[in-house]
């Protein structure tokens, strides 16, 4: 198989970008809860039990030691800010947070430290911290019974979009997530990459083997289309895709933007686009209340609203916690039919 | 080792510095607290006064390259690590000119050249900053040390036990240095302590607990001087406990005799830190009292010139409200 045809999975393209970067720049650690597994067993012959949630970091620690793949205990609040004190100091940590959710018990140090540092010292350092961690719930493609309820399966990134400072970054692909997390590795400040849990197949693609940067930022126009703009975050940008598939058959042209960075937020590209097509629906697994779709939705009438042919619809997850039962969490997050049905509304 | 072997290993040059030093935060702090009284705004500050002895017993120890990370009362330990006093005036007037070009103030202000990897309002947090650039030493293998400051109030918060577990588990060269100074705002630790020294947990995380008499900088001194060797040869953390007192309130609006008692300050008082170096100088040597007098007239000289710096540098722009927002994007 060529390079131009390889194809590689969501948490194998992570993983690739976090090993060229490791072997590019010997000051890059990766620290957090079992990124490798089995500390201190390498003496029975136990070394990398583990690997994170989607063994984004599995057999780095083969190649780069304990030193710079450090298993730590259950102390969020230390190790995330024991990361930023390492980003202060020399050193690029990659710090990964296993679930979103956990961002409640390590928040000062992300909302108030990382974020703020270069701002209260007056630009005297940089912080050259990632922030590695997982959202999402399984969603409406399940096959078997329920998720995981409301500690493990929230979004939850409008609370750090919602910070000054802390670029907030939600891949969608195999592709732009090894771009996107090189380019965060190799970013001076701190970044938040929030990697979606159940993408599977459909984030599965050609990803290059040799390093490159997709940059932070920028949103990606994942569809060309002339009759309605569809935002999407990460696993909604798939829904927007195929309701996009959808909506086609009816002849209804649908462009479809991957914003992959929530802050800050790209607006020049969708403002372009809704100027196009005159219509905007934001899909977001977020919740509603002060979420990013809103904020989306506010910027585009504030800057577009003359090109507007009908008011700006959202496409969101309930505003409630995330529910255990399948059949209620199937009924929780966006689906493809609403984002159809929103669309023909619009339209007709 | 005895207090007379540690003696012996101070020179008169580090007993003028740690003399130079308390009188240096000591002449800061009264004089803002004189500018505070007269209006002068310079936002919420909190007074080191009394606790003069554990900054300079602490930082004399360390190296340049040395780090620290400080806490909200931490005006003391920037000094002690040799922070321009000027810079850190005009921070605390807001000027263009401060350390952090005034958009940090008395609870941010910071020289990161100078090692202080940041005065920390958010009580503990930075605690976890000074294991991290433990480990990045570590990891760099640059044989730096790196300090924790932290208050009796900031013993009750997870983000220290936290950082004390992994500190040990990793075998970092860090010390822990509380300064228990008696209260947590209006709280007094033996009612929120469950323990009588906080030096104490450090059985917990298998790492030796030391107390120090936090009025008197060569005990402090002594102290620390013990646990950087030990943090620089590989030998882990260390927690150092010193026992001292705050003079005033929390910060500037506080009344403290609404939570202690006028008897309680003034025997505080009479373990003055800079009254007792000065009776051991008089009683031991070397320095004398002319010369100590002169590091007091001398370090007066420097917070005048601090204070007017302050007040002639220029305020910032508003242009400047959104620089450094983002940390800008350049080539690695």
């Amino acid at each position: 198989m060529t390079t131009a045809e390889r194809e590689l999975g969501f948490g194998p393209a992570i993983n690739e970008a976090l090993r060229q970067e490791m072997r590019r720049d010997p000051t890059v650690i990766v620290m957090g809860e079992d990124v490798a597994g089995a500390a201190g067993r390498a003496h029975l012959g136990l070394v990398d039990a583990w690997g994170g949630p989607l063994r984004a970091t599995r057999g780095l620690i083969q190649e780069f030691g304990p030193e710079r793949v450090i298993d730590t205990p259950i102390s969020e609040m230390a190790f995330v800010g024991a990361a930023l004190g390492a980003a202060m100091t020399g050193l690029r940590p990659v710090v990964e947070i296993m679930f979103v959710d956990l961002i409640g018990v390590c928040y000062d140090q992300i909302i108030n430290q990382a974020a703020k540092m270069h701002y209260m010292m007056g630009g005297q350092l940089e912080v050259p911290l990632l922030i590695r961690t997982t959202y999402g719930l399984r969603g409406d493609k399940r096959s078997y019974g329920g998720g995981a309820a409301a500690h493990h399966s929230q979004t939850l990134y409008a609370v750090l979009a919602h910070i000054p400072g802390l670029k907030v970054v939600v891949p969608s692909t195999a592709y732009n997530a090894k771009g996107l997390t090189i380019a965060a590795i190799r970013d001076n400040g701190p970044v938040v990459i929030l990697e979606h849990r159940f993408l599977g197949l459909q984030a599965k693609g050609h990803v290059p083997e040799e390093p490159y940067t997709t940059p932070l930022g920028q949103a990606h126009v994942a569809r060309p289309g002339s009759a309605v703009t569809l935002c999407g975050i990460g696993r909604t940008t798939h829904l927007c895709l195929e309701a996009a598939d959808r909506l086609a058959d009816e002849d209804i042209d649908a462009e479809v933007i991957d914003v992959l960075t929530l802050n800050p937020l790209d607006e020049a590209t969708i403002v372009e686009s809704v100027r196009r097509t005159h219509r905007l629906v934001i899909v977001d697994e977020d919740t509603p209340v002060a979420s990013v779709a809103r904020d989306i939705a506010a910027r585009a009438a504030d800057v577009a609203f003359e090109y507007l042919d009908a008011p700006v619809k959202t496409v969101t997850s309930v505003d409630a916690p995330v529910p255990f039962s399948a059949v209620l969490e199937a009924h929780y997050a966006p689906r493809v039919e609403q984002i159809v049905e929103t669309v023909q509304a619009m339209v007709s | 080792m005895t207090s007379g072997d540690a003696e012996r290993r101070l020179t008169g040059e580090t007993l003028a510095w740690l003399y130079t030093t308390m009188s240096l935060i000591r002449e800061f702090e009264e004089r803002l607290k004189r500018l505070v009284e007269q209006g002068v705004p310079v936002g919420a500050v909190h007074y080191y006064t009394g606790q003069e002895a554990v900054a300079a017993g602490v930082c004399g120890a360390l190296a340049p390259d040395d780090w620290i990370a400080s806490t909200h009362r931490g005006h003391g330990h920037c000094i002690a690590k040799g922070v321009d006093v000027a810079a850190m005036m005009a921070e605390l007037f807001g000027k263009a000119t401060g350390t952090n070009r005034g958009k940090g103030g008395s609870m941010h202000v910071t020289d990161v050249t100078k090692g202080v990897l940041g005065v920390n309002p958010i009580v503990g947090a930075g605690v976890a900053h000074a294991v991290g650039a433990a480990l990045s030493a570590k990891v760099r293998k640059t044989r730096q040390v790196a300090v924790a400051f932290f208050g009796d109030g900031a013993a009750n918060i997870g983000t220290l036990h936290e950082s004390l577990n992994m500190a040990s588990i990793w075998q970092l060269p860090v010390i822990f240095v509380c300064e228990n100074n008696g209260y947590a705002q209006a709280t007094p630790a033996e009612y929120a302590l469950s323990i009588k020294n906080v030096a104490d947990r450090a059985a917990g995380y298998s790492m030796p607990g030391v107390i120090a008499d936090g009025q008197d900088a060569i005990a402090v001194w002594e102290a620390s001087q013990a646990a950087v060797e030990r943090a620089r040869s590989g030998g882990g953390p260390t927690l150092i406990e010193c026992k001292t007192y705050r003079y005033y309130g929390h910060h500037q609006g506080d009344d403290p005799l609404r939570y202690r008692t006028i008897e309680e300050e003034r025997l505080a008082r009479e373990r003055d830190c800079l009254l007792r170096f000065r009776e051991r100088m008089r009683l031991t040597g070397p320095l004398t009292t002319v010369e100590l007098d002169d590091i007091d007239r001398r370090t007066r000289g420097l917070i005048d010139e601090a204070v007017q710096f302050a007040k002639d540098s220029p305020l910032p722009s508003p242009d400047d409200l959104r620089t450094h927002v983002f940390v800008q994007d350049k080539a690695r």
